[in-house]
C-alpha cells in the first residue's frame, strides 16, 4: 500500500512534539500508519470510533480535563461531523485540531470520493475554520506545531489538510 | 416516574462526580435543583453528552464521570455505546432517562416508544453493566451499584415525559462552560 510512511512519521512525531496525548481516529486508507503509530504508542490515548462526530465530544471532554488532543478522519469524516462543530465546538469555543485527509481532490481515481472532495474547502471556508493544506513533507512539523498554537490560543477548530501529494506515494 | 425526583434523589452524589447533561428539560430540572461547578450543560450536539463523558473520563480515570443522557439524544449517536464499551471506562456512570419523547419540540415519540430497548442496545453493544428501573428507589440502588461497582454502567431510567416550563436559564453557555474546565482541570492537579 504506498501510503507514506515518511510523511505518517513526520505528523505523528510533529502531534507529539505539540503535545497530543489522545488522538480518536476513524480507518481510512491513507490513515493507516498514523493510526498505527497512536496504537503502538503507550503515551497515547486512541480512540476508535463508530463514526466522527463522536471525536468531537471525546475532544471536548480532553479539552475540559486539560488533555490535548487531535482528530483523524477523511474528508467524509469532517462532512459527518459538521453538526457537532457548528452546536459543539463553535458554539462552545472548543479547539479542535482536525487532520483531514483530502480525498477527492487532484489525482483521484475513486469515483466515489469525488464529490466530498470538490466541497471539503468550501465548507471549511463558510464554517470559519483557519485550514492549511500540507503538500510538502517540509512543511509538516511547522505547520502541525502552529496549527496546534492557534487551535489552542484561539480555541476553535483548527484543519490541516493531508494532500495526495505528501500522503500518496505512486 | 418523574426525571425530577430522580435528580433530587441522587444530587448529593452527584457533589462528587463530573456531571455532563445533554439540553433541555435534564439541563433545566438539574439547574432548577442547584448549579455547581461541576456540571456541564451540552445545550446542543444532540448524541455527544456521552462522548464528552467517554473524553473526560479516558482523560481522567481517578474521576467518576457521570453523563445524564436522554433517549432522543443517544438514539441519534448509538455508535456511542459501541466506543465506550470498547474502552471500558471504569469510572463512568452513564443514565439515560428515557421519556419515550422528544419532549422539548413538542412531545413527539421516539421509537423507544414503539419497543426500541436501550439497556439491551447498550448491553449488546459491550457495556458490561447495564440495568432499567422504574421507580425513584430502584433509580437510587441503580447508581450506588454502579458507583460502587467502579465499572461502566448505562441505567436506562423510565420516566414521565413532562419538564418545566421552560428550558433557558440564567447560566451562559460560555459561562458554564469555562467555569466548568476550570473545575475539571482542578481535579487533574
Amino acid at each position: 500500500m504506498p501510503v507514506s510512511v515518511n510523511s505518517s512519521r513526520a505528523i505523528y512525531a510533529a502531534l507529539k512534539a505539540s503535545g497530543i496525548r489522545l488522538v480518536s481516529a476513524l480507518p481510512e486508507t491513507w490513515l493507516v500508519h498514523l493510526i498505527r503509530m497512536a496504537e503502538d504508542d503507550p503515551e497515547m490515548i486512541l480512540v476508535r470510533l463508530a463514526k466522527e462526530e463522536e471525536g468531537v465530544g471525546i475532544s471536548a471532554g480532553a479539552h475540559f480535563a486539560g488533555v490535548s488532543s487531535a482528530m483523524l478522519m477523511q474528508n467524509h469524516g469532517f462532512l459527518a461531523s459538521i453538526n457537532g462543530i457548528v452546536s459543539f465546538a463553535l458554539l462552545y469555543r472548543i479547539p479542535l485540531l482536525m487532520l483531514i485527509s483530502y480525498r477527492g481532490s487532484f489525482g483521484e481515481k475513486d469515483p466515489w470520493q469525488t464529490q466530498g472532495g470538490s466541497v471539503t474547502e468550501p465548507l471549511l471556508r463558510a464554517l470559519g475554520i483557519p485550514y492549511f493544506s500540507l503538500q510538502t513533507i517540509e512543511s509538516i512539523p511547522l505547520r502541525i506545531r502552529q496549527a496546534q498554537e492557534l487551535c489552542a490560543s484561539s480555541l476553535q477548530p483548527v484543519a490541516l489538510l493531508l494532500t495526495r501529494d505528501i500522503m500518496w506515494e505512486e | 416516574m418523574l426525571r425530577l425526583d430522580c435528580l433530587r434523589s441522587i444530587y448529593s452524589q452527584l457533589e462528587k462526580c463530573v456531571v455532563v447533561t445533554i439540553m433541555g428539560a435534564v439541563s433545566a430540572e438539574l439547574q432548577s435543583i442547584g448549579h455547581r461547578p461541576n456540571f456541564f450543560y451540552l445545550q446542543h450536539a444532540m448524541g455527544l453528552a456521552s462522548s464528552t463523558g467517554l473524553g473526560i473520563a479516558l482523560s481522567l480515570p481517578e474521576q467518576t464521570v457521570m453523563v445524564l443522557d436522554g433517549d432522543g439524544s443517544v438514539l441519534m449517536n448509538l455508535g456511542t455505546f459501541s466506543t465506550m464499551a470498547r474502552y471500558r471506562p471504569r469510572n463512568f456512570v452513564h443514565v439515560v432517562f428515557d421519556n419515550e419523547s422528544l419532549l422539548s419540540v413538542g412531545g413527539f415519540p421516539t421509537a423507544t416508544s414503539t419497543g426500541t430497548d436501550l439497556a439491551q442496545i447498550a448491553k449488546a453493544a459491550g457495556v458490561p453493566r447495564t440495568a432499567v428501573v422504574n421507580d425513584c428507589a430502584g433509580f437510587v440502588q441503580a447508581v450506588n451499584d454502579a458507583l460502587a461497582a467502579k465499572d461502566l454502567t448505562t441505567i436506562v431510567a423510565k420516566v414521565e415525559a413532562s419538564g418545566p416550563a421552560k428550558y433557558v436559564t440564567d447560566l451562559t453557555l460560555l459561562e458554564n462552560r469555562f467555569e466548568f474546565s476550570r473545575y475539571v482541570r482542578s481535579l487533574g492537579k
